[in-house]
């Protein structure tokens, strides 16, 4: 321990965890000052997060896996709670801070004023993510998951009306269900191993009696089931899209990397218990994710199709993204892994940039919009009246306004990031995904070709979806009503797009940490040594310790 | 003494679930409710059943399961307990304001089949 640097693994916790308290304090009509409080720990978090990716990256001073393990307490793991700090967590905690940063400017115009209390919210929310990130141990993930879900409801619940407490309403009884679940699964795993923390857990699988097997994988089976509802997987995300297409629009670009934290459980948890460590457990429920991955990216692929509102359209893509990220996790190959989080970092900032972006467009079209240009569409009504107002405007053609130039730049590129299309990162990041799995050997197997098509056949109903919503949108919108807005309305979707098109600049070094991340997902000796050093010896060691402790007493 | 409790935990656990596919956001409530009960009495259980045995270490005695509680499960419950608590007293208050925006206790805001 020495020095501030070693505090830089907690900080992330800490710090939003201030701010919120503060404002908490505060009292409600101070807007203003609650708004530079957030922003500057937005802001705080993002630099903290881009410093932890290059420390994590860099490995200089952290050990040779760039694993940075923080004891509270300075207990050894195997008695304290440990805050773990590796190359995916502090992935996750860029992505958080990034979309922290753009969520909190678009809501300083508008949104925060639609209810009480979102700042603290929001900063809880903040804390309670990258809790769960960053925490080595599953009872702690549980309190984050918690702490992160309490924020989530206050946030999907913000602006209130009747369409989100109904939505919301069933958002809760699903999570808490979930919670549940996770609660059983976590005793579950440690009424048979006698750890929570994972590092040793995984160090215990390989060795547990064949009588215990079953009980710890039905345990973790039931912890799954916790996680793969947050993460939308295709018989539990009924909930998703209905709940997301609700949501306010700063709540919405936040609360979608929840699903992701699914996505980043079950990755962490699975490669670290089930891997190749684990002896007669290893691989367990690969299957489950591949086939469910692949269920949910059909799923999606419908529901992108049959939706004609743009919220919900956001929601079912999100689906999509967690089917396609499921199906490559559950292939169980390393450099499939590294494209898959490379496509996780671009569909979440790709995502959150669309829920911006939609909310914008929306704002100048009335109320159900959508479905009267569906309707139209299918009858073939409404053409007449359309082509008598190009009559009338003299057809020569209006200059569209920079708004709406804006708008439409940031609508294209959202669909050409969400279908995979080729310039952007979108298409590198099923390209990754893809080109590992083909070249593996010459024998290609029936669930890759499947992969593929399932890959291909969700872009394509993709930009199926989002062309027939963008020229309703932008070419034949009914009311012509540019809308209005402020630049640190668009200035953050501007941003979000922007740092994916120097992802897509950068894929190079981009696609190597993530390679990287994936190399060391896959072969968790590093991380496992680094949280237990200083443990002596497992469990059993301490008795003879105590009874010699014992025996002096006598 | 694990018969018993199985069965608590079982009967708990049926009558949430039971209760927690209902359709009023009543029955929805106390549903959660008995289902945290169970949870939280399956947690308690995972440490083993023994009664008369000290959670904290002792002079004289080894610092083993065998001899002493185990604490974990104990600390667990209570955060479980805590967490729980919270997080049900918040559902009521969405219960609340979605009885009071829609004028029914269906959980899905209209009632069905009217």
């Amino acid at each position: 321990m020495s020095g501030w640097m070693d505090h830089l693994t907690i900080a992330p916790i800490v710090l939003p965890l201030l701010a919120g308290a503060v404002m908490m304090l505060i009292d409600e009509r101070q807007r203003t000052l609650k708004a530079v409080i957030g922003m500057a720990s937005a802001l705080g978090l993002l630099g903290l997060a881009v410093l932890a990716l290059a420390v994590a990256d860099s490995g200089a001073d952290a050990g040779a896996a760039g694993v940075r393990v923080y004891r509270l307490g300075n207990w050894p793991a195997n008695f304290g709670i440990v805050l773990v700090l590796d190359r995916f967590a502090a992935l996750m905690l860029v992505l958080t801070g990034i979309l922290g940063v753009a969520a909190l400017m678009f809501s300083l115009p508008r949104w925060q004023k639609a209810g009480a209390h979102f700042h603290p919210l929001f900063q809880f929310q903040l804390m309670g993510l990258n809790g769960a990130f960053l925490t080595g141990d599953l009872f702690n993930l549980f309190v984050f998951f918690e702490i992160m879900l309490a924020a989530s409801y206050g946030l999907a619940l913000h602006g209130s009306g009747l369409a989100r407490v109904r939505a919301g309403l069933h958002y809760v009884a699903i999570n808490l269900s979930a919670s549940l679940l996770f609660l059983i699964g976590v005793s579950m795993i440690y009424g048979v191993s006698g750890t929570l923390n994972m590092a040793d857990l995984a160090g215990r699988v390989a060795g547990l009696a064949a009588e215990d097997r079953g009980l710890l994988e039905a345990g973790a089976a039931i912890l799954g089931l916790a996680f793969l509802i947050k993460a939308g997987m295709w018989p539990l995300g009924f909930w998703l899209p209905n709940t997301y297409s609700t949501l306010n629009p700063a709540s919405a670009a936040i609360v979608s990397v929840l699903s992701k934290v699914g996505i980043y459980a079950v990755l962490r948890l699975w490669l670290l218990v089930f891997g190749d460590g684990a002896g007669a457990s290893g691989g367990f429920g690969g299957t489950v994710l591949l086939v469910g991955g692949l269920l949910t990216v059909g799923f999606g692929s419908i529901a992108v199709l049959a939706t004609q509102n743009m919220a919900r359209l956001a929601g079912a893509i999100v689906l999509v993204s967690s089917g396609t990220l499921l199906a490559a996790i559950g292939a169980g190959q390393m450099p499939v892994t590294g494209g898959a989080l490379f496509y996780l970092t671009s569909s979440v900032l790709a995502v959150a940039g669309f829920f911006l972006v939609i909310e914008l467009v929306e704002r100048g079209r009335g109320v159900g919009a959508d479905v009267l240009a569906v309707t139209r569409e299918a009858f073939g009504e409404g053409d007449d009246e359309d082509a008598e107002d190009g009559g009338s405007g003299g057809g020569a053609g209006v200059a569209i306004p920079a708004t709406m130039a804006l708008l439409g730049i940031g609508f294209l590129s959202s669909a050409l990031l969400l279908a995979g299309l080729p310039p952007l990162s979108g298409f590198l990041a099923k390209f990754a995904i893809l080109s590992p799995l083909l070249a593996a050997g010459p024998e290609v197997a029936a669930t890759t070709w499947i992969l593929l098509a399932a890959l291909v056949l969700s872009g394509l109903a993709t930009v199926v979806a989002m062309t027939r919503v963008g020229i309703d949108a932008f070419w034949a919108s009914p009311a012509a009503e540019v809308p209005r807005v402020r630049v640190a309305e668009i200035a953050p979707v501007l941003l979000l797009l922007s740092l994916n098109l120097a992802l897509t600049i950068q894929a190079g070094p981009a696609m190597r940490y993530m390679e990287d991340t994936a190399r060391s997902l896959h072969a968790p000796q590093d991380y496992n040594g680094a949280v237990l050093s200083g443990v002596q010896t497992p469990a059993p060691a301490a008795a003879p310790v105590a009874a010699k402790a014992a025996g002096g007493g006598r | 003494m694990e018969l018993i409790l199985s069965l608590g935990i079982g009967v708990l656990t049926g009558s949430g679930v039971w209760l927690l596919l209902r359709p009023r956001t009543f029955q929805v409530i106390v549903g959660l409710s008995l289902l945290s009960y169970a949870v939280n009495l399956f947690i308690f259980s995972t440490g083993g059943l023994r009664t008369g045995a000290p959670p904290i270490l002792e002079d004289g005695r080894a610092g083993t399961l065998a001899m002493h509680a185990d604490p974990v499960p104990q600390a667990l419950v209570l955060t479980a307990i805590v967490i729980g608590f919270a997080t049900t007293a918040l559902f009521l208050v969405v219960l609340l304001a979605a009885r009071g925006l829609t004028g029914t206790d269906h959980v899905d805001g209209k009632e069905s089949g009217r």
